[in-house]
């Protein structure tokens, strides 16, 4: 397998929640145009990692990053970087499907619109087009785009908010847990389109399903009680996992 | 005294009762089927529930016969020009009354009060030396009434106490037969208090209905002898108690819904802005500080207010707005402290809270999801609000605001204090106008009398008042409910 470039690198990182220490001095090295699995029993930390790389967490008051994350060499939580244009370049979608109470079309434009993203409605039509299927779901919206978007069924109200990320060009797209509320069908549907979104960004994606991680992703990190316990190629994780707390998981017996 | 009587028995009958649960199992409980208390309670229900509705009953009806008959006694030339029969009623009563306090001094006695003759003694003295004032000398047919009126009444009473007393002691008899050790007292306690509660319930909707009915009635009497076209369609509100009014209510209701306008323009935005600051951006303790803060304004009494208006804004609004060349803007727009922008004023104050509370209900309701993917997108806090949470919450905030603006609409003291008296249709925000509610209180208060239709007018101003407010509700409630069946 080669080697992608390093996009995101976690170096100490702690993280607080009030008196309880969430994270604990996670390393990793996080590769472009890879898939990243983040893997562990419930509460072990990989979401409230997710949500540093894109400074989620600072929304919530109680909540406290040391450490520094860098993408592209850059320190996210430096002074100077802006929280909320760092969110435009790091896209996030959420475990629940949660499409904003406007048409598909406004969905997607959304984002495009508060960033200024195109000048003029013909050049918006292209990115919202673009947008959509690259979320592999253009075909089946392309008729009535001024619908509300919460009227989709759930697996293509995911891949809206995921065509809604998209579409604010990010480098970095992160998943947490993007399927659990999807049925069988619709889950097949957006791990494919993971694979494919692999060819333009990193993508880090939270997961319970270890089947899921074994099939969309080609690193694994496997977290357990905010410790980052291993992190490799997923096909040697699921293989020869080097700790015994990763054997156990991955064999059931945890978590 | 008689429910005293009643209430009396019915605590001998729970004590009683209760022993013989007791007794009739030889005092073991446990084969009782219901615990002792039980069988008490029924007895106390069937003593005193059945005895005390006829009780109600009875004294709800029993005016109403007697004044039936004692009616056909007066012949109608007894009745003055410019009297009415309610008039004479009411002396016939006052007659009655009269004659019983006097027998209860010791003034006559009960044979002489019933021999009592127009010719041979004069009442009226007589009834003033006890302090009971009569209007006028009293006319025989007037005292025959009156002594009919006392003589029904003192039968009704009789029989009153006595129907009631046996009742109770039938209920008596029937827990005292009924309770032995499988009698299903619990069951019977069971039933008794859901009736109880089926008809508190009932009541509150009763009441309801008789208002609208009784407001109904009325305002049909106002349209028999006034022009409804005058009163939807005319122009002018000139109430004249010598009749021959113009009492059209399209001044009023302009009044009404200028000041609710304004009071809106007042509430709707600093209702609104409070709302999403404490619901978006206020921390945990200044919220749990400010929500109440804000809250108390709703608690104040609405004369409050009114003062308010009459004592502190409107002479501000004098001081920037009137005065000429002494006041702040040197001009003369404004001649009084009262007028439509000082009621509007206060009456925005006094809705704030009306709409910051439930918006900021609203906007919490709103998922944390859809805050959570605008900030995933790179939207702002405030990009965030107006974009996604005030859409989302957008037909509850209606839903908000119409409530308030009914409120506004009904709204009485601010009004009356700050709204001045005269009715007019203008667009001048600095001059005095009235509204509907206002002029309801001054065609009510004073001396009045119920059959003209100046007075008979606050009924229709009344039932339109209520229609307008209920319509509001009624659309804000169902928009308020299909916005909480959205997200729950």
């Amino acid at each position: 397998m080669t080697t992608n470039p390093v996009k995101i690198t976690a170096r100490n990182v702690q993280v607080y929640y009030g008196d309880n220490h969430a994270i604990k001095d996670v390393n990793v090295d996080i590769e472009d145009k890879t898939v990243t699995a983040f893997i562990g029993p419930s509460g072990c930390g990989k979401s409230t990692f997710l949500r540093c790389i894109n400074r989620m967490n600072d929304t919530i008051d109680i909540c406290r990053v040391q450490g520094d994350i860098l993408i592209d060499g850059e320190d996210i939580y430096d002074r100077k970087v802006d929280p909320v244009q760092l969110r435009a370049k790091v896209g996030m979608v959420f475990q629940k499907p949660n499409p904003f109470p406007k048409s598909i079309y406004e969905n997607v434009a959304y984002g495009p619109r508060i960033h200024g993203l195109a000048r003029g409605k013909a050049e918006l039509d292209e990115i919202v087009e673009h947008a959509l299927k690259r979320a592999a779901i253009w075909e089946e919206v392309k008729d009535r785009l001024n619908a509300p978007g919460t009227g989709l069924s759930g697996g293509q109200q995911q891949r809206l908010c995921i065509a809604r990320a998209v579409a604010t060009e990010p480098e970095v797209l992160l998943m947490d847990e993007p399927c659990s509320a999807l049925d069988p069908i619709a889950t097949a549907q957006v791990e494919e389109l993971i694979d494919e979104l692999r060819q333009n960004y990193s993508v880090v994606i939270v997961t319970h399903s270890m089947q899921q991680a074994a099939r969309v992703s080609q690193k694994t990190a496997f977290f357990h009680l905010g410790n980052l316990v291993e992190f490799g190629e997923t096909d040697r994780i699921f293989t020869q996992p080097e700790d015994p707390r990763t054997e156990s998981y991955i064999t059931g017996r945890i978590g | 005294m008689l429910v005293l009587i009643v209430l009396v028995l019915a605590s001998f009958g729970y004590i009683l009762v209760r022993r013989r649960a007791i007794a009739s199992v030889g005092g073991d409980q446990r084969i009782l089927h219901s615990l002792p208390s039980y069988y008490g309670s029924t007895a106390l229900m069937f003593i005193a529930v059945p005895s005390l509705l006829v009780l109600a009953l009875w004294l709800l009806i029993q005016p109403m016969l007697v004044q039936n008959a004692v009616i056909g006694l007066i012949p109608a030339e007894t009745i003055n020009e410019g009297s009415s029969v309610g008039l004479v009623m009411s002396d016939v009563r006052r007659i009655a009354d009269g004659l019983d306090t006097a027998i209860a001094q010791g003034a006559i006695t009960s044979v002489n009060a019933a021999s009592l003759n127009v010719e041979t003694s004069n009442i009226r003295a007589q009834l003033a030396e006890v302090g009971v004032a009569l209007g006028s000398d009293v006319a025989a047919p007037v005292l025959a009434a009156a002594q009919r009126y006392r003589a029904m009444n003192a039968n009704g009473s009789t029989a009153m106490t006595l129907s009631v007393l046996t009742l109770a002691l039938i209920g008596f008899a029937l827990a005292y037969r009924m309770t032995t050790a499988a009698f299903r007292a619990r069951n019977t306690v069971e039933a008794g208090v859901k009736t109880l509660l089926i008809l508190a319930a009932s009541l509150a909707i009763l009441t309801t209905v008789g208002i609208v009915f009784s407001m109904l009635f009325e305002s049909i009497n106002f349209f028999r002898m006034h022009d409804w076209r005058d009163f939807f369609l005319g122009s002018k509100w000139a109430p004249n108690f010598r009749g021959d009014s113009d009492l059209s209510i399209l001044p009023l209701l302009w009044g009404t819904l200028y000041i609710s306008f304004i009071a809106l323009l007042v509430a709707v935005p600093i209702g609104l802005f409070a709302a999403i600051y404490l619901s978006e951006y206020a921390g945990p303790k200044t919220r749990a500080v400010a929500k109440p803060l804000l809250e108390i304004l709703a608690g104040i009494p609405t004369i409050v207010y009114g003062l308010f208006a009459l004592l502190t804004v409107g002479p501000f609004l004098v001081s920037v707005f009137g005065r000429g060349e002494e006041g702040f803007l040197s001009v003369e727009w404004m001649s009084g402290a009262t007028a439509v922008l000082t009621a509007g004023l206060v009456m925005g104050i006094m809705l704030i809270p009306f709409v910051s509370s439930l918006s900021d209900d609203i906007i919490n309701a709103v998922p944390q999801s859809l805050r959570d993917g605008s900030f995933g997108l790179g939207a702002t806090h405030s990009e965030t609000v107006r974009q996604v949470v005030l859409p989302a919450a957008l037909p509850g905030i209606v839903g908000a605001i119409l409530l308030a603006a009914s409120r506004a609409i009904g709204e009485t003291m601010i009004v009356v204090l700050g709204a001045g008296a005269i009715a007019r249709i203008s667009l001048n925000p600095l001059e005095a106008m009235t509204t509907i509610t206002t002029r309801i209180v001054s065609q009510l208060t004073g001396d009045t009398n119920f059959a003209s239709p100046e007075t008979l007018v606050a009924f229709a101003l009344g039932l339109t008042l209520f229609v307008l407010t209920l319509g509001l509700n009624v659309i804000a409630l169902y928009i308020v409910r299909r916005y909480r069946e959205q997200y729950e």
